[in-house]
């Protein structure tokens, strides 16, 4: 592609992101570090000697800690049982691992809720408490592990594992002194990537920690929506924005490593039907224990939802529609539902164009410039949708007041999206080889022909799972819609939030996370049907 | 006609291709042969429009390609690692082509059916490319290269990639495909007997430069330099001195090694040169006979009988097989 022409594709995500992400940030600095048209740094010391801000810096940061370390152990041998193990049903129950990654963070919460919290069937109530944090991180994050650990883990050459057994290595030493160094860089990748979610959690700690734990992400929020002091919020955000590049680099170290010659192998001539008892058993318990994890939550949430008055009934359901609690400026709870579908459709279409354009940009470009939009464009990833949303609180009414815009909500969600769009478009995008562009060239091909007839076939299925993606993550989005979402545009995660804040709406607040839920899953299983229905030979 | 003038490509600091020149008569088999690293591949890839070269030309019946882009060359490439298209069944890999010179879709079917049959795949349009074996991959990207009939056939190591026994039966049957469609072939290896087998010209590039470029015999009998006849696996290639022990003398001073074709070598009880048996191995047919002629130089010839090493064998030397060069 001509130099002119990739500037000029690059220029509309470009454009985009300036527009709605960087001005928003620069905003919240200014709002941070200038007071009066002045630079101060008043924000910043009020924060750092408050003793209720350092309390919740701390506990970010060790939550975030011990929810990483927590959800690696138990995702290892899950990630090596589906890496390494053919047995029945192994494709439906990857699919399975998925479903908790993909489920909006209100319908995590209230799921946990719904376990642990009043009323629980195991006669519990730990919300409030660190543990019911944590628990709810590893569920969310376990999936992480399996993807990105395991995808790595299944195309390591078994042949190496075997070759350090012969030459005297038992079991445990192989694992310890081969297979464990081959996977430290998916591990640690995949660690930076959990600890990051844990470090910017939101939705899930609002609901469960119920205001005795915040994290910097619901601090901002608080600061920012209670008790409107804006300068204490953009001064946290900053704070936040500051820990999370760092720990994006440490990401992007992890991922350049991951890239080591390693003789790698296709999945297929990796993995085999367990041939001992031990390890069936191992299979077996291993599966039987994420299950458990996976299931329980949902079923209870499910089962509870159904449960009114002491018996099965569909009343919590039935309220959706016709809340007897309505006041004049609570929209029935199902016109969410609508507002929903409504915002994820040009989302979705946003979020796809000019991811897809950025890829292209990406995969284009090579050398520096193609690095440095790369990165740019994970930003977002890194940026929590808090400050995303609080970005367009204090920023999006000058020069345009876009506050108000419908459009408002979608491109929020998009910037939340484009990242995944971007990470699962680039790759497939990558590995087709130039040869295959050559190859049709020498046949008479014109470089748009050859776009259209290699590259986009190629890439559609990708786009398709990036879709999925990014409608999965609009419809559950919360963070940054909590803050500009107006009561007229709530969607569902926002609606169910607002029916916990309520007195006896818990009811209504399951079965509304039960219909997020069912979206979400339908959008799983729809990505999970394109990836699987991958024909061989790519 | 395909004409290389004095073609240089350049990646960086270094230089693939110096000053080439080459010419591809219609309808012959020309075969590009080097070591790897000889600039044989950049060389193909330029003439397809995939390099661009610093300096000098390329023609098609004397008019310059160098503005052409690689679609409107009508020069067919057939890759190493074939490079069909995964996301096509044989069918639609053979017939790309044709849809992109726009050709109407019964022609395309007739034609890839044709195609298909004279490669040995009949009825393998609807196969996925990801379930051919590697021979058959192979037959694939060669209808694919020959079904749009382009104006010349460039092969980049076609044979390249399969086992030995594969590779002897596919090189005979593919210059029989080229002679069927009469293409105009330019077909890169570093194999000898792949070379000598499919082309009726054989040209030798050595750090981008063509060394020799001639027909097989004639290379085989009459190699240019000490280095190729190195690289053609001539073997006896002897400094000039070792060749005097055995009556074999220059012809001119400059000369200052020869080659001795093993067939030249006969053994008889009354031969006229003598020397120690160091070495005699079957071969199929013949043995292989090393025999000292002393300063740690061997002569090899072959025997229709094994001889004993440590004995002494004598033997003729036809002096005008010979071929010397200043080395």
């Amino acid at each position: 592609m001509r130099r002119w022409t990739l500037l000029l594709v690059g220029a509309i995500p470009a454009v985009f992101l300036a527009y709605f992400f960087v001005y928003p940030l620069v905003t919240i600095l200014y709002t941070g570090l200038v007071a009066e048209g002045r630079f101060a740094t008043s924000a910043f010391r009020e924060i750092l000697v408050s003793p209720s801000i350092r309390g919740v810096a701390w506990f970010t940061l060790w939550q975030a800690l011990l929810s990483t370390v927590l959800t690696v152990a138990l995702g290892l041998p899950a990630a090596y049982v589906f890496a390494r193990y053919r047995f029945p049903g192994r494709s439906v129950l990857r699919s399975l691992t998925l479903v908790p990654f993909v489920l909006p963070t209100m319908v995590v919460g209230v799921a946990f809720l719904a376990v642990l919290g009043p009323g629980s069937p195991f006669g519990v109530n730990l919300r409030g408490t660190i543990w019911a944090i944590l628990i709810a991180h590893v569920f969310y994050n376990l999936a992480i592990v399996i993807r990105g650990v395991g995808a790595f883990w299944e195309q390591i050459d078994p042949h190496i594992e075997e070759a350090a057994r012969t030459l005297g290595a038992g079991a445990w030493r192989v694992f310890r002194h081969v297979t464990l160094p081959l996977l430290r860089p998916a591990i640690l990748s995949s660690a930076a990537l959990i600890f990051l979610f844990s470090f910017t959690s939101f939705g899930v700690i609002l609901v469960l920690g119920d205001l005795r734990h915040a994290t910097l992400e619901v601090e901002i929020w608080r600061q920012a929506t209670a008790f409107l002091r804006l300068d204490l919020a953009s001064a946290l955000a900053i704070l936040q924005l500051v820990g999370v590049t760092v720990l994006l680099i440490v990401y992007g170290k992890a991922r350049d490593r991951r890239a080591a010659e390693l003789p790698l192998r296709p999945p297929s001539e990796t993995a085999r039907t367990p041939r001992t008892w031990g390890e069936w058993a191992v299979v077996v318990s291993t599966l039987g224990m994420l299950g458990i994890v996976v299931v329980t939550p949902l079923a209870v949430l499910v089962g509870r939802s159904l449960r009114a008055d002491g018996g099965l009934a569909l009343t919590n359901y039935a309220n959706l529609f016709d809340p007897p609690r309505a006041s004049a400026l609570f929209v029935p709870p199902v016109d969410a539902i609508v507002n929903t579908l409504r915002f994820a459709i040009p989302a979705v279409l946003i979020a796809s164009g000019i991811g897809m354009l950025a890829a292209v940009v990406i995969v284009r470009a090579r050398g520096r410039s193609g690095r440095v939009f790369d990165s740019v464009l994970m930003l977002p990833l890194g940026t929590s949708a808090v400050t995303i949303g609080f970005g367009f609180l204090v920023a999006l009414d000058e020069p345009i007041d876009l506050r108000a815009s419908l459009l408002l909500i979608p491109v929020a969600h998009a910037l939340v999206a484009i990242p995944f769009v971007v990470r699962s478009t680039v790759p497939v995008m990558e590995s087709i080889q130039h040869r295959l562009r050559e190859a049709a060239a020498v046949l008479g091909a014109s470089p748009r022909q050859a776009w259209r007839e290699v590259d986009l076939p190629l890439v559609a299925r990708a786009l398709a799972v990036a879709a999925m993606f990014a409608f999965a993550i609009s419809v559950g989005e919360f963070g940054a819609t909590s803050f500009i979402a107006r009561p007229a545009t709530a969607t569902i995660p926002v609606a169910i939030f607002r029916l916990l804040s309520r007195p006896g709406t818990f009811g209504e607040a399951m079965a509304m996370s039960v219909v997020l839920m069912s979206i979400t899953a339908v959008a799983a299983l729809g990505i999970e049907g394109v990836r699987g229905s991958r024909s061989g030979g790519v | 006609m395909l004409d290389v003038i004095d073609l240089t490509v350049r990646f960086g600091p270094t230089t693939a291709v110096d000053g080439a020149n080459l010419t591809v008569e219609d309808r012959s088999i020309h075969a590009l042969m080097g070591p790897s690293g000889s600039g044989k591949s950049t060389m193909l890839r330029a003439i397809a429009g995939l390099e661009r070269p610093v300096a000098g030309d390329i023609t098609w019946n004397g008019q310059s390609m160098l503005g052409v882009p690689t679609h409107r060359r009508d020069f067919g490439l057939m890759f190493q690692e074939y490079a069909l298209f995964p996301h096509r069944t044989v069918g639609g890999n053979v017939a790309f082509g044709l849809r992109m010179r726009g050709v109407d879709a019964p022609s395309v079917a007739r034609r890839v059916e044709e195609i298909l049959e004279l490669v040995g795949l009949p009825g393998y349009q609807g196969r996925s490319v990801g379930t051919l074996s590697g021979g058959e991959r192979q037959r694939v990207a060669l209808a694919r290269t020959l079904a749009p009939r382009p104006r010349l056939v460039l092969l980049d190591e076609p044979l390249g990639a399969l086992d030995r026994s594969l590779r002897e039966r596919l090189m005979i049957e593919m210059r029989s495909v080229f002679e069927a469609v009469e293409a105009t072939v330019l077909y890169v290896t570093h194999d000898r007997d792949e070379a000598f087998t499919i082309a009726d010209r054989v040209a030798v590039i050595r750090d981008g430069r063509i060394v020799a470029d001639d027909p097989p015999e004639d290379l085989w009998n009459h190699p240019p330099d000490g280095w190729t006849a190195r690289f053609i696996g001539l073997e006896n290639l002897l400094p000039a001195d070792v060749l005097a022990r055995i009556d074999l003398l220059p012809p001119t001073p400059e000369a200052t090694a020869g080659v001795v074709p093993p067939e030249s070598v006969v053994f008889r009880p009354d031969g006229q040169q003598s020397g120690l048996v160091v070495g005699s191995h079957f071969r199929g047919g013949v043995f292989r006979v090393e025999v000292d002629l002393g300063a740690g130089a061997d002569l090899v010839a072959w025997s229709g009988v094994g001889l004993e090493t440590g004995t002494v064998a004598r033997f003729d030397v036809t002096a005008d097989r010979v071929t010397w060069f200043a080395d």
